[in-house]
């Protein structure tokens, strides 16, 4: 049975990747690794899935990670969306996405008028250098999107 | 698999203010997409909700996915309206439900 300390221990390559977490040598290795990998998992059909046919809005999400993420299994992130937070005028969801992983989805946070501020901080799991993208969806029906690059150093699914 | 959760609300708080609260929670978050010393995938199992409400009314939801680390850390805002008592529900893809409540003192 696995602890939480065994996970802790365990090489982060292969928690992320599994199989596909074979020794990538240098960088001349890098595309073959990539070739056996799954390729990410559809990120823009999952946005396509939140915003519909809407065109999302730059400028208004902001999007904090650190340029440099020192352990890929945990990147903090700070994640807010400017908004009076009233019943009239209110941010309903924000969900961040990854470009990069096996696995595009990380969270979706919902709001209400209660919650004061739309922000929110969590912790999230890079595979790879990769750009994450948040949405957000407000309660006036229009879609906002933020993005930043996270650059993975130690190894991880191909680099 | 325990679930503990860690709670941080403010001591207390005046009516108006925009509180932050922190919660954490230990899980592994199995994505489904590690294998075992044997090669078999290791069936996903992560925290997929959690929820925050206060005087039984909803203030916050997250729906969690594969991207989220383990051990989720989660920190939320909320405009205080008065004192109470905060209830917060964990819920992973195995059914297990932990929750975990906070009282908010109001100045």
């Amino acid at each position: 049975m696995m602890t939480d300390g065994m996970i802790e221990t365990l090489d982060r390559r292969t928690f992320l990747c599994g199989a596909g977490g074979a020794i990538v040598a240098g960088l001349g290795m890098y595309d073959a690794a990539l070739a056996q990998d799954k390729p990410p998992a559809g990120w823009e059909e999952a946005v396509k899935k939140i915003v519909g046919n809407a065109k999302p809005i730059e400028g208004k999400v902001k999007l904090d990670l650190p340029e440099i993420a020192e352990n890929g299994n945990t990147v903090p992130f700070t994640v807010a969306v400017e908004s009076p937070m009233t019943e009239q005028l209110h941010v309903k969801s924000i969900h961040i996405i990854s470009t990069g992983n096996p696995q595009p989805g990380v969270a979706a946070f919902h709001f209400t008028p209660q919650s004061g501020k739309a922000m929110v901080s969590g912790r999230l799991r890079l595979a790879r250098t990769q750009e994450i993208v948040s949405v957000a969806e407000l309660s006036d029906g229009s879609f906002h999107i933020g993005r930043r690059i996270v650059k993975v150093t130690i190894g991880g699914c191909g680099g | 698999m325990s679930m503990k959760p860690r709670i941080k609300v403010p001591d207390s708080a005046k009516v108006g203010d925009v509180i932050e609260v922190k919660t954490l929670i230990s899980h592994v978050m199995e994505t489904g997409q590690r294998k075992d010393r044997e090669g078999k995938i290791i069936p996903r199992n992560i925290i997929h909700s959690f929820s925050a409400a206060f005087n039984g009314q909803i203030v916050f939801k997250a729906d969690l996915q594969a991207g989220t680390s383990a051990n989720p850390y989660l920190a939320f805002f909320m405009k205080v309206t008065g004192p109470g008592k905060f209830e917060f529900t964990w819920v992973d893809d195995s059914g297990a439900k932990v929750t975990e409540t906070a009282t908010l003192n109001v100045t």
